[in-house]
């Protein structure tokens, strides 16, 4: 399977985005997931020329498989500037099951309530197991359970193909 | 293998510092440093815990102790139940094992254990149903691992690192488990130069075998070290013949300006709380600007956090691997 290269995705979501947001806006605010949409919304948030400080989420302390896996020690602490009353642009790399944007809102809810919420990922590989669709998507691929798409990085962004074998473990 | 590790090598009870390893050691204080950004912000909980029941079981009176597990297992948003088990049911005849049985058959998920008996929550984390979480806050002359990772916290986050650093530990080393648990923790992170500074009467013996200096003269064991960390000295000490007088054990070992000058002149002041002014420290040096005790207090909440969250990931995972 060939992956479409990261650079072109971006470019997608980006004018995409600017579509949606033509003029710089006070009330708009950036928010990476931490990691790979992070390094995404650092990019985006430049070229857009978002006024506000780019925001970022570690949605680690809100993760609903915290009792399957533990926790992981190096928890980066999630940064945002004011959301109250604002459009919250979510972005992520790749959207599957859903569980980390839910997390996400949840950690989001707890800053503030913001006036509405977008969501824009480089990748939707389908798989969702909650009822949470992105509103802005560079690329879909649908994949099969036993197989992920990371994005490694910052510099350079590459998606890879990972297989997963009986055990969840990367074959 | 430890009692306090799961299959898989990671934290599910926490009973003491000995014996641990330098990465479980520094996964507790990544993760706690972690929690501290969580605290700052205007929402303080998160829900990593939420749903699970953690029961503090205090065979032994602690305002502090007690009050930062709760206040961080709400942090987690956990429930809690505060048992003053030393007011209540033993003090009625029943066995420590009764208690406990009974406290599992309200379905708890964690234990805080303060007892005045060394190895009690040891004892507990034996004998008690499969995936409940023990943790240690504090057992009679043993252990008293939470409050030293939470000195070891502050310790990194003042100074970032413990291998060139020189520590010095002052006061009842003897009847201490604060101390002892310092010890193991300093050592195991690296650090080469502890050094334990008492009258003879308390300290013990075979001290230097955990790779400590012994001194007896205060001003000679403060030579340029960077930290210092004063014991409480309990009063009860002095009617066992063990020291000559309050004011005689302030003179030599009370940390005045005059001895805090001997260490290195940006050397950091902690005490474990609570403190005894003008018995083991000098108002001035306790309120100064090298005193750190109240930035301990503040990490406590985010170490317990810590702890809780680990042991009790450790536990879901030994859990999911019984089910299987």
């Amino acid at each position: 399977m060939t992956l479409p290269n990261v650079n072109t995705l971006l470019e997608k979501l980006h004018s995409n985005l600017h579509d949606e947001f033509p003029q710089p806006d006070n009330n708009i605010v950036m928010i990476g997931i931490h990691s790979g949409g992070a390094w995404l919304a650092q990019t985006l948030h430049q070229k857009l020329n978002i006024q506000t400080e780019l925001g970022l989420l570690d949605i680690s302390f809100y993760r609903d498989d915290f009792s399957q896996n533990g926790l992981h020690p190096q928890v980066k602490s999630s940064m945002l500037p004011d959301i109250e009353g604002k459009t919250v642009i979510l972005i992520d790399d790749v959207i599957m099951s859903g569980r980390t944007i839910r997390a996400a809102l949840n950690e989001l809810f707890d800053f503030g309530r913001p006036q509405k919420v977008l969501l824009a990922c480089l990748v939707d590989v389908g798989q969702r197991e909650l009822p949470i669709q992105a509103d802005i998507v560079a690329h879909t691929m649908p994949l099969t359970s036993s197989q992920r798409i990371n994005l490694s990085g910052p510099e350079p962004l590459e998606l890879s193909l990972v297989t997963l074998n009986k055990e969840g473990v990367q074959a | 293998m430890s009692i306090q590790l799961n299959e898989e090598g990671r934290l599910k009870h926490f009973l003491t510092t000995e014996g641990l390893s330098r990465d479980i050691l520094t996964e507790i204080l990544d993760t706690a440093n972690s929690f501290i950004s969580t605290q700052e912000r205007s929402v303080k909980t998160v829900p990593l815990l939420r749903g699970k029941t953690v029961v503090n079981l205090f065979f032994e009176n602690s305002t502090r102790t007690r009050s930062t597990f709760e206040l961080a297992a709400k942090r987690l948003s956990a429930n809690i139940l505060n048992l003053d088990i030393a007011r209540s049911a033993t003090s009625k005849g029943e066995t420590l094992m009764d208690t406990l049985w009974n406290l599992e058959s309200m379905y708890s998920d964690m234990f805080i254990v303060r007892h005045s008996d060394s190895g009690a929550a040891h004892f507990i984390a034996e004998h008690i149903t499969p995936n409940v979480a023990v943790i240690n806050a504090g057992d009679g002359r043993h252990a008293h691992p939470t409050q030293a990772m939470l000195d070891m916290l502050t310790i990194r986050r003042e100074k970032n690192n413990f291998e060139n650093l020189s520590v010095a530990i002052v006061g009842d080393i003897l009847h201490s488990r604060v101390a002892r648990s310092q010890i193991y923790a300093l050592k195991t992170l690296g650090c080469n130069d502890v050094r334990v500074i008492g009258p003879n009467t308390l300290i013990p013996k075979d001290i230097e075998s955990l790779g400590v200096r012994a001194f007896n003269n205060m001003q000679q064991g403060l030579k340029g070290v960077d930290v210092i960390i004063m014991l409480r000295l309990q009063k009860e000490r002095m009617q066992n013949a063990l020291l000559p007088s309050e004011s005689e054990y302030y003179r030599l070992f009370g940390l005045d300006t005059h001895k805090l000058a001997m260490a290195n002149s940006d050397a950091i002041v902690m005490h474990p709380g609570p403190i005894n002014r003008g018995v083991e420290i000098e108002s001035a040096v306790a309120d100064g600007s090298q005193s750190v005790i109240l930035k301990q207090v503040s990490n406590g909440i985010p170490m317990r956090m810590a702890i809780m969250a680990m042991a009790m990931g450790g536990q879901n995972q030994d859990r999911q691997e019984q089910a299987k």
